[in-house]
């Protein structure tokens, strides 16, 4: 039943799915819609808005009219301008639903940000990761000793998932053996309903209700225990956050799973994706781990495993030349600043040993930069270690599947294969 | 030129001559000093060019912007002292000039 509704989801009318960006009028192009982003279609889209439109209004679409910020320095600017470019009520390009609002702080402004922001901040900042280090490279060893050798298996399942579901509940001091609820629930929270995983929005909604109630257990276990370093005890304990409504404890927890999820899974799977299609670049790697702090970052440039996060404009204003009104949907396409050729010399190569790679838009910049991004990086670093450590090559041996969204730009499916040493 | 020296949080010292002009962040990048990532270029979006000014040269190196004060505020490391190295301008006043980098950059 789910798959008839993902295929009529897929051919909707909205789809830019086969189409060539370069044969229609340039009005309609759409980059909102799922499809293009599953087929792994929707680059020479953005090539030619870069070109020729690089702040785009699409009057229609299945999420209403927007604007599309194309270029790495009006996405920073917009960025980096939190006064005007508003991430209230919501940094989806789908807007909201009353009763389906979950307020967290990537989606406030300041003041309220910043308070809720600095509360939660603590636990992934890197003086807490250096004692994280040795558990996360404990957990590497152990999912990598346990795969097998000369076999295809999902390299998304055994190793993605499982890596980051494990990082998540250290973070949280989570049940262990529940661990896959927080990989499930993060899923529904961004799932489109009809896209495979949610039927329809009531599941999504029994899934983060489900999730609410696991973690008012939690919130209801830690603040009758002594303030730990775990996320559930920070929120539980913070004087900012330890009033907060159900639904704002919700929206920041849903945050931070969803946050620490599938990116840093998404980075995992890309970086051999990456390597696969740039056979040089793993060449260059085996002769010399010292480029993986760098290819890290690459990775994540490459990747760019959140295509884009929307604002909406407090007033009027210009932008390159464009009136944007009050009230407007802006989207900032951190793919499309990670491919601009003008500020990121060949861009859409792979190259670990790109300077300045750590410039990239995949962490955003301004008050809302990523939170975790020196944990996912250094998950990133310490699996790579651990993987050249043990193999000659994680190699593709069967197409990607991409996950259905214009958002969430990941894997659902990557068959590999490993040679060892 | 101004000679500026960067002590590292384990105690190495760096000393450089900086370029009049430049900010003190490009002044540490360019001469390959560690500790400092400037990730956004200098920019004043990232947070990561953070250093500690000895006191007294706090009131040499300029006034914070209200940009500075927002990104900084997020620091979890932030000190009385503590400044944006992107957002400092190197000038002759700072000639002798000592920052200190914090352990992480965050």
């Amino acid at each position: 039943m789910s798959e008839v509704i993902a295929q009529e989801h897929k051919q909707s009318k909205w789809s830019m799915v086969g189409k060539d960006p370069y044969s229609m009028p340039i009005e309609e192009i759409d980059l909102s819609h799922p499809g293009i982003w599953q087929a792994n279609q929707f680059l020479p889209f953005l090539e030619r808005l870069r070109k020729e439109d690089p702040v785009h209004f699409c009057r229609e679409s299945a999420v209403g009219p927007y604007w599309s910020v194309m270029k790495y320095k009006d996405i920073m600017e917009v960025d980096t301008t939190p006064d005007i470019y508003s991430s209230e009520p919501t940094i989806g390009i789908v807007d909201t639903f009353e009763e389906f609002t979950l307020p967290s702080f990537i989606a406030m402004d300041r003041p309220k940000h910043d308070e809720q922001r600095r509360i939660a901040q603590p636990v992934v900042a890197p003086a807490n990761l250096k004692n994280l280090e040795e558990l996360i490279r404990k957990r590497v060893c152990r999912i990598l000793d346990n795969l097998p050798l000369e076999k295809e298996f999902d390299w998304v399942k055994n190793v993605s998932v499982e890596l980051t579901t494990q990082m998540l509940a250290t973070l949280f001091d989570f049940p262990f053996k529940d661990r896959y609820k927080l990989t499930y629930w993060s899923d529904m929270a961004t799932a489109i309903p009809g896209g495979g995983l949610a039927k329809s929005q009531a599941e999504r909604w029994e899934a983060i209700e489900e999730c609410l109630a696991y973690f008012t257990r939690l919130w209801n276990k830690r603040i009758k225990e002594d303030p730990g370093f775990d996320l559930v005890s920070m929120l539980a304990h913070g004087e900012a956050t330890r009033q907060m409504p159900p639904e704002e404890y919700l929206g920041n927890i849903l945050l931070l799973i969803v946050g620490g999820n599938d990116t840093t899974r998404n980075s995992i799977t890309g970086g051999v994706v990456a390597l696969n299609e740039y056979p040089e670049q793993y060449e260059k790697l085996r002769a010399n781990n010292k480029h993986i702090p760098n290819m890290v970052s690459e990775i994540i440039r490459w990747q760019t495993p959140l295509a884009y996060m929307r604002r909406t404009a407090t007033k009027d204003t210009e932008l390159r030349g464009k009136e944007i009104k009050a009230g407007d949907k802006v989207v900032m396409w951190y793919v499309s600043g990670n491919r601009d050729e003008e500020t990121i010399v060949r861009a859409d190569e792979f190259i670990i040993d790109r300077p300045n790679a750590r410039k990239h838009l995949s962490f955003g910049f301004g008050i809302h930069r990523c939170m975790g991004n020196r944990l996912a990086e250094m998950q990133l670093r310490i699996l790579w270690e651990e993987v050249m450590n043990r193999f000659h090559t994680v190699e593709v041996v069967g197409a990607p599947e991409r996950v259905y969204s214009s958002f969430i730009k990941g894997y659902t499916r990557l068959p590999v294969k490993l040679h060892s040493l | 030129m101004a000679q500026i020296t960067f002590i590292e949080h384990d105690g190495t010292e760096h000393s450089v001559d900086a370029k009049l002009g430049s900010s003190l962040m490009l002044a540490a990048v360019s001469n390959g000093i560690p500790g400092i990532d400037a990730d956004c270029g200098g920019s004043c979006s990232c947070a990561t060019c953070h250093v500690f000014v000895h006191s007294e040269w706090q009131d040499r190196v300029g006034e914070m912007n209200l940009t500075e004060e927002a990104m900084l505020s997020l620091s979890p490391d932030r000190k009385e002292n503590s400044r944006l190295s992107c957002q400092i301008q190197v000038t002759e006043e700072l000639d002798g000039l000592i920052v200190e980098t914090p352990e992480f950059q965050f």
